[in-house]
C-alpha cells in the first residue's frame, strides 16, 4: 500500500530523517513509535508530501509520488493540534475534503452526516469548532480526515493533548473503528502502551532511522538492541561487554520460600500486576512481575526460576 | 509573481504621498536660498527649547496622570470575575476611539472658564483619552499572569501590602512600562487637544509647527520643528515598541488561575473604583451631550437644527461637513485598505523584523507634519495639487494605513502553515487553498481594519487641517471652527456637531467589532 525507501531529510546539516525505509500493507495499522525528536513527525509530514525530500522515495499502490504535490496524493493526516478551519463551522470542516474532489452537495450532506454519526457528533452540523471541547475537536479532525476516503490515513500523535480517562476511551475507539473501516493507517506515538494497542505491527524510530518494525509481540521477546529494549520498558537489560542480556519480567518464576537465594527490595502493584524488585546472593537486581493477590512483599525470601526462553542477547 | 507589484504599488503611493513631503520638509528646514544651512539658531533658540521642555513635561504628567486614573481599573478587570466586565473592558475604549476634537470639545463643554484654556484641562483630558491604554496593557497582562504567584507569596506569609509591593509589581513592571510609554507617545504627539485646551501659551512641538505654518506662515522655523519632532517621535517609538516587544511571546497563565469573584472588603473597593471609573469617563460625554441640548430657552434641538443652517464661521452648512467627512473617509478607508492590505500581504509573508517598524513609521511621524509636508511639497507644478479633492482622503489614508498594517498583518500570519496544509492535504490545489483559507480569514481581518480606518479617517484632524479647503470642511475641521469663535451659540452647534462626529465614529468601531466575531459557515 505505502512504501518508503531511504527517506533523507536535513534540516540546516543535521540529517533527521536518516534513511527512513517502511512499509505499510493494505488494511493494516502501523504505530511509529519513538522519542519526541526522533524524526517521525518528519517522517510522516514527508509521506504526506508535505516536507520535500533530499533523497528517497515514497510509493503509493506501487506509484512513485515522491514528486506529487500533497493535495493529489489522497492521503488523509490528522494533525497534532487538529489545525481545524476556525472560519467554518463542524460540518463545514467535515464537508472540505468532499467540496474539494467535487462531489455533489447531496452526495456531501449524506456523508457529512454519515461521518458525524460514526465519530459520534451527530447534530453538531452548525457548531463553531472553537466552542467544542478537545476530545469532541479530536473527533471532528477524525471525520474530516476520513471523509475523502483516503487511500492512507496518517495521525500525528492525535490524543497527545487530552486528559487520561478520554484518552484511554478514544484511544479504543480508533482501533475499533480502523478495523472496521479496514483503513490503512501509519499512527504517531511516542507512548509505548498506545503502540502497542493501536498497531498490528510498531515501527520503532531512532534518530530518523527505523531501526525495526515488527508485531508488538515480536518486538517485546527479540527487541533489535539495547536501547530499544530499554526504550519499549524492558526493566532487565544487563549490559556484558559489546551485547546486552535482555531478561523478560515475566519470564522470572518468583516463589516464596525460607531457603530462597534471593530476597525482594521494592513490591508494587501495577494493576493486576504485581512488580517486584528482587536481588540475589550475587547481587544482581532484578524485576519480575506477578499476577497473583498473595504476591511476595518486601522484605520476603524468595527462590527465583528464569525460563531460558525469556532471555534475549542483542547487541549494544 | 504577482508579490512585486503587490509591494510596488504601495510602494509609489508611500513614495509619492510619504518619502516625497517629508524630503520637502527636510528640504526647506536644512536649506536656504539653495545651499545647505543648518538652522541652529532655531533649533538650539530660547522658544524651541522651551517648547520642548513643555512638550516633555505636559506628555509626562499626562502619562503620570493615566497611570494613576487607570491603575486602579486595571486591578479590577485585571484580577477579578464580575458582571459586566466586559462591558466595561468594551466602554473604557469609547473614550480612546473618540476623535481628539471630540474629547476637546467635551472637556471645553465640561470644565468651568477658568480652568478650560489651562495646562489642567490638557492633562484630564489626556488622562481621559488614554486610560483605555493603562487598562487594556495593564489589565491585559495581570489577568493572564493569574494569582498563583501571588497566592505562593501570602501561603509563604507576605500580607496584602507585601504582596503587591514585593510580587504583583515587579511582575507588572513591563506591562507598566508598555503602557506609560504609548501614554507617553500619544501625549507627546497630541494635538487638536492642545490647540483647543491649551489657549496661546501652551504650545508644544505639534501646535507650534501648526502656528508657524498656518498662522505665522513661517514655513522654515515650522519644518526644522518638524525634523525635530521627527527625531523625538522616532526615539519614543523605538523605547515604546521594544518595551511593547517584551510583552509579547510571554507564557499564558495556566486556565485553572482564572479571574475570581470579588469576595469580603474586596467587592466594596471593586465597586468603588468601578463607579469612579464611570463617573469620571461618563461625565466629560454627559457635559458634552447637555451642552448640545442646552439652549437659550432650555433644553432643545436648536443646536441639532442649525447644522442645516448657513453660518458665518464656515462657507458651508456644518452639515455639509458631515457629508464631506462621510465621503473622505469613505475614500480615505478604500486607500488605506489597498495600501496597508498589499502591504501587509508582503509583510506576512516574511517573519517579524524591522520592516514591519518601517511601515508603522507614518505612525510616528505624526499627522501635523504629514498635513504640512503637503502643503509645501504639493503646492507648485508639476504636483499642484492643492485644489484637487484627493489630498484629504489620501492624508487621511496615510494616517489609517499603519493600522490598517497592524491589524491585518498579523491575521496574515496567524493563518497558521498548519491551516494550508490540512487544506492540501483534503485535496485543495494551492490555488483552492488561497481562495478557502486565507482569503476567508483574511476577510475578517479586513473587515476589522476597514471600521478601524474610517473610524480613524473620520476622527483626523492633524493632516486634514492643513489641507482641508475652506469650502470643503470636515467634521473636526468645523468643531475646531466653531469652538474658536466666542458665544454660547457657536459653542453650542460645536457641541452638537461633537456629538454627531462621535455617534458615526463610534458606530464604525461597532461595525468594526462586529466583523471581527462574524463567521461564516460551509
Amino acid at each position: 500500500m505505502l512504501r518508503t525507501e531511504g527517506l533523507e531529510v536535513r534540516f540546516g546539516g543535521r540529517l533527521v530523517l536518516d534513511g527512513a525505509t517502511f512499509d505499510l500493507a493494505a488494511g493494516e495499522t502501523v504505530a511509529l513509535l519513538g522519542p519526541s525528536g526522533c524524526g517521525k513527525t518528519t517522517f510522516l509530514r514527508a509521506v504526506a508530501g508535505l516536507q520535500q525530500l533530499d533523497r528517497g522515495r515514497v510509493l503509493l499502490d506501487g506509484q512513485d509520488v515522491t514528486r506529487m504535490p500533497p493535495h493529489r496524493r489522497g492521503i488523509g493526516l490528522m494533525f497534532q493540534d487538529h489545525a481545524l478551519f476556525p472560519h467554518r463551522d463542524v460540518a463545514g470542516n467535515v464537508a472540505f475534503g468532499l467540496r474539494m474532489a467535487g462531489v455533489p452537495a447531496g452526495t456531501i450532506a449524506r456523508r457529512v452526516e454519515e461521518l458525524l454519526e460514526l465519530v459520534g457528533l451527530a447534530g453538531t452540523n452548525r457548531r463553531a469548532v472553537e466552542t467544542l471541547s478537545g476530545g469532541e475537536q479530536q473527533r471532528v479532525a477524525l471525520a474530516r480526515a476520513l471523509a475523502p476516503s483516503p487511500r492512507v490515513l496518517l495521525l500525528d500523535e492525535p490524543l497527545g493533548s487530552l486528559d487520561r480517562p478520554l484518552h484511554e476511551r478514544l484511544l479504543e475507539e480508533l482501533a475499533e473503528l480502523f478495523e472496521r473501516l479496514s483503513l490503512s493507517v501509519v499512527y504517531v506515538t511516542h507512548d509505548v502502551a498506545e503502540a502497542f494497542a493501536l498497531g498490528d505491527r510498531v515501527a520503532l524510530m531512532r534518530a530518523g532511522r527505523i531501526v525495526q518494525a515488527a508485531t508488538p509481540d515480536e518486538l517485546w521477546a527479540r527487541p533489535a538492541d539495547e536501547w530499544s529494549a530499554r526504550f519499549l520498558g524492558l526493566a532487565n537489560v544487563e549490559v556484558d561487554g559489546s551485547v546486552a542480556r535482555v531478561t523478560r519480567p515475566e519470564a522470572i518464576r518468583v516463589e516464596r520460600r525460607a531457603d530462597g537465594n534471593a530476597i525482594v527490595v521494592r513490591a508494587e502493584r501495577s494493576g493486576p500486576v504485581v512488580r517486584l524488585r528482587v536481588r540475589d546472593s550475587g547481587g544482581r537486581e532484578l524485576e519480575a512481575v506477578v499476577a497473583a493477590v498473595d504476591a511476595p512483599g518486601k522484605g520476603d525470601r524468595v527462590a527465583l526460576d528464569i525460563d531460558p526462553a525469556g532471555v534475549v542477547v542483542v547487541p549494544r | 509573481m504577482w508579490l512585486p507589484a503587490a509591494v510596488a504599488a504601495p510602494a509609489a503611493f508611500l513614495a509619492l504621498f510619504f518619502a516625497y513631503p517629508l524630503a520637502a520638509i527636510v528640504v526647506r528646514g536644512m536649506t536656504q536660498g539653495g545651499s545647505l544651512s543648518v538652522p541652529w539658531s532655531t533649533l538650539v533658540g530660547e522658544e524651541t527649547l522651551r517648547i520642548l521642555w513643555f512638550t516633555t513635561w505636559q506628555a509626562a504628567l499626562s502619562t503620570a496622570l493615566t497611570l494613576a486614573a487607570g491603575l486602579p481599573l486595571a486591578w479590577v478587570v485585571g484580577r477579578f470575575a464580575f458582571r459586566g466586565r466586559s462591558l466595561v473592558l468594551a466602554g473604557v475604549l469609547v473614550p480612546f476611539v473618540l476623535p481628539t476634537l471630540v474629547v476637546a470639545a467635551a472637556f471645553s463643554s465640561l470644565l468651568p472658564d477658568r480652568l478650560d484654556r489651562s495646562v489642567w484641562a490638557i492633562l484630564l483630558a489626556h488622562a481621559f483619552f488614554n486610560v483605555a491604554v493603562v487598562v487594556r496593557v495593564v489589565g491585559g497582562y495581570w489577568a493572564e499572569l493569574g494569582s498563583a504567584i501571588s497566592d505562593a507569596a501570602a501561603v509563604l506569609g507576605a500580607g496584602p501590602m507585601r504582596r503587591l509591593r514585593e510580587v504583583t509589581l515587579p511582575l507588572l513592571v513591563p506591562a507598566l512600562a508598555a503602557a506609560a510609554s504609548l501614554t507617553f507617545l500619544f501625549c507627546f504627539t497630541s494635538f487638536g487637544v492642545i490647540l483647543v485646551l491649551g489657549g496661546p501659551r501652551a504650545a508644544t512641538l505639534e501646535t507650534e509647527i501648526y502656528n508657524q505654518a498656518a498662522r505665522l506662515f513661517d514655513l522654515r522655523t515650522a519644518a526644522v520643528l518638524s525634523l525635530l519632532q521627527l527625531t523625538a517621535v522616532a526615539a519614543i517609538v523605538l523605547v515604546t515598541s521594544r518595551l511593547e516587544g517584551r510583552l509579547l511571546g510571554r507564557p499564558r497563565a495556566p486556565r485553572w488561575a482564572a479571574l475570581r469573584r470579588p469576595v469580603g472588603r474586596e467587592r466594596g473597593a471593586v465597586a468603588a473604583v468601578l463607579v469612579l471609573s464611570v463617573a469620571l469617563l461618563g461625565l466629560p460625554v454627559a457635559s458634552l451631550v447637555v451642552r448640545s441640548l442646552s439652549t437659550a430657552d432650555g433644553v432643545g434641538l436648536d443646536y441639532y437644527r442649525a447644522l442645516g443652517r448657513e453660518t458665518s464661521v464656515l462657507l458651508v452648512t456644518p452639515l455639509h461637513a458631515a457629508l464631506n467627512s462621510l465621503l473622505f473617509a469613505t475614500a480615505a478607508t478604500a486607500v488605506a485598505l489597498v495600501v496597508g492590505g498589499l502591504l501587509a500581504v508582503a509583510l506576512a509573508r516574511r517573519r517579524p523584523s524591522w520592516l514591519d517598524g518601517l511601515v508603522l513609521l507614518p505612525l510616528g511621524a505624526s499627522a501635523v507634519m504629514l498635513g504640512f509636508g503637503f502643503v509645501i511639497a504639493f503646492d507648485e507644478p508639476p504636483l499642484d495639487l492643492r485644489a484637487s479633492v484627493l489630498l484629504v482622503p489620501f492624508a487621511q489614508a496615510l494616517v489609517a494605513a499603519p493600522f490598517v498594517v497592524r491589524i491585518l498583518a498579523p491575521a496574515l500570519r496567524a493563518v497558521e502553515a498548519r491551516l494550508r496544509e490540512a487544506a492540501a492535504m483534503l485535496g485543495a490545489s494551492p490555488r483552492r487553498v488561497r481562495r478557502e483559507i486565507d482569503l476567508p480569514l483574511a476577510a475578517q481581518a479586513a473587515g476589522v481594519a476597514a471600521g478601524f480606518a474610517f473610524a480613524v479617517a473620520l476622527g483626523e484632524f492633524g493632516a486634514t487641517v492643513f489641507v482641508a479647503q475652506a469650502d470643503r470642511p470636515t467634521l473636526p475641521v468645523a468643531i475646531f471652527r466653531f469652538l474658536g469663535r466666542p458665544g454660547a451659540e457657536n459653542q453650542g452647534v460645536a457641541a452638537a456637531l461633537a456629538v454627531v462626529l462621535a455617534l458615526l465614529t463610534m458606530a464604525a468601531a461597532a461595525l468594526s467589532e462586529r466583523a471581527g466575531s462574524r463567521r461564516s459557515a460551509l
